[in-house]
């Protein structure tokens, strides 16, 4: 019922407009994401990607147009989009953790108050995926002790706590120094190896081009072109693609 | 001789139009602005009706401060997500509250609760309370709804995208943060409520400041007792800043 290849998150139309209708953030956005995708959306600043990723899970309101999240229509708003949230998993670009918690707590409180999992259950599994990125030393720290990589993989892993059927990846990277890129991108890239559905808001077309199994390009708020990665970066049609790609590549 | 014989004799001493050295003055005005006919008393009862009125008035003002910021927050939170008619119009109560309550005088608060709306009730410390717990209110409701806000609005997102209702998340989440940012605020407001308390006295209740002033009247000497009112005020302020502060140094200690 529920086998690799079949839509996940079906988008038809979505639009969402800011203050009042002044600022069109998406014209009628429709894509699918099936499980198993690794779906990596690019495209230049303010063209709605991540007004695009914020909708699926509603952290944005759409102002048009439907998300239905497997087969839920979700911008229905009759839906309790918590028991949806739980599992749709979501990383910032600002990680977000809660600096008043130890990783630990950061990691099991969804689990315990959302879930309502019994705490050592959740201890241990948080600790497992701990462990998994190498950080199982850090569970009694706090994240302000912690560097950006270190935050971003403990984000990861909070989502991953959750147990999600799909994870949303908002700019992972881009708040981040060069050199801890690397760690939080390979996490991602064992996760896509995992089979885990993934929606990437990137700036990292390396890891586009090689994790991606589809590439979405935004602009204006629409999905000017979508394709495989090598077509998309290797054969570009629309003429907005070329000269995004000779800024950024 | 003791010393309150001695003073009474200065006492009648000075009546009887002797003047005084400025030792023997000093001990005189002394006895009879704290110890005559047990003066001392009235101080008493006066900080007992000053506390009275401020810890009263003070729970008051932060329920209704905390329950003005929540509605206001949650409107202004929630209203994208779940509009609705019955919240526009609490929100829009609170509003005027906190526009009325800030832009008008304590005085004239207090007079128009003690002289018009309850003006046939003698408890005295309840009218007090009641008029500095409103007050209070509407400006605590605004140090919280500052602090809610304060908190980046990832925290929230975070807490909301991991499946946690509204409610969930600000308590775990938004309230502990906020807390901190609140509390050197709100003991701020816990200070200036214990001072301002003092104009009680034109409803007539009996408070520190009355205290001295019916002193003051009676010895036809102001110098010992409003000076001691100021000493006693002041050390006051200075047990509960110090209750704040440590308050607050706990609660930094628990984030590192």
């Amino acid at each position: 019922m529920s086998g690799k290849g079949d839509v996940l998150i079906r988008v038809e139309n979505l639009e969402k407009h800011f203050k009042g209708g002044q600022i069109h953030a998406l014209n009628g956005v429709t894509a699918d994401i099936r499980r198993g995708e690794v779906v990596v959306v690019i495209g230049p600043s303010g063209s709605g990607k991540s007004t695009f990723l914020r909708c699926l899970n509603l952290l944005e309101r759409p102002t048009g147009g439907k998300v239905s999240f497997g087969g839920v229509d979700i911008t229905d708003p009759k839906v309790n989009i918590d028991i949806h949230r739980q599992k749709m998993g979501m990383v910032f670009q600002h990680f977000n953790l809660f600096p008043h918690m130890t990783i630990l707590e950061n990691m099991t409180l969804a689990p315990i108050k959302a879930l309502k999992k019994n705490k050592e259950a959740s201890e241990q599994k948080a600790l497992a995926l701990l462990d998994r990125v190498g950080l199982a030393d850090r569970a009694a720290a706090y994240p302000g002790q912690l560097s950006g990589g270190q935050k971003q993989r403990i984000a990861i892993v909070r989502a991953l706590c959750m147990e999600p059927e799909v994870m949303l990846f908002d700019e992972p990277t881009s708040a981040l120094d060069p050199e801890m890129v690397g760690e939080v991108l390979e996490v991602m890239r064992d996760l896509a190896g995992e089979g885990m559905t993934m929606v990437v808001v990137t700036h990292e077309m390396g890891f586009a081009r090689e994790v991606g199994s589809r590439v979405i390009f935004m602009d204006g708020g629409a999905i000017v072109e979508e394709n495989s990665p090598e077509e998309l970066f290797g054969n570009p049609s629309s003429e907005r693609l070329k000269l995004f790609l000779a800024k950024v590549l | 001789m003791g010393w309150i014989d001695w003073c009474e004799q200065l006492l009648a001493s000075a009546q009887g139009g002797t003047v005084l050295g400025p030792w023997e003055k000093l001990n005189k005005d002394f006895y009879q602005a704290f110890v005559q006919e047990g003066r001392w008393n009235m101080y008493i009862e006066g900080i007992g009706n000053t506390l009275k009125v401020a810890v009263l008035a003070l729970i008051l003002g932060f329920v209704l401060g905390l329950l003005v910021a929540m509605v206001r927050t949650f409107h202004d939170q929630r209203r994208e997500e779940r509009p609705s008619f019955l919240l526009g119009v609490l929100n829009l109560v609170c509003k005027i509250y906190t526009t009325v309550i800030r832009g008008t005088p304590m005085m004239v608060q207090l007079l128009i609760m003690g002289f018009v709306i309850f003006k046939s009730s003698r408890n005295l410390v309840g009218i007090a309370a009641l008029s500095f717990g409103i007050n209070s209110g509407a400006y605590v409701a605004e140090i919280i709804r500052g602090g809610l806000m304060s908190v980046d609005s990832g925290q929230m997102e975070a807490g909301r995208s991991l499946g946690l209702n509204y409610i969930q998340t600000m308590w775990h989440i938004i309230i502990p943060q906020a807390i901190k940012n609140i509390l050197p605020a709100l003991g701020n407001e816990l200070i200036t409520l214990l001072k301002e308390t003092s104009i009680v006295t034109v409803i007539g209740l009996r408070d520190l400041t009355k205290a001295a002033q019916l002193i003051t009247g009676k010895t036809y000497g102001g110098f010992m007792a409003l000076f001691g009112v100021a000493l006693i005020y002041l050390a006051m302020v200075m047990i509960l800043s110090w209750l704040v502060n440590r308050l607050e140094r706990r609660l930094r200690s628990s984030e590192r």
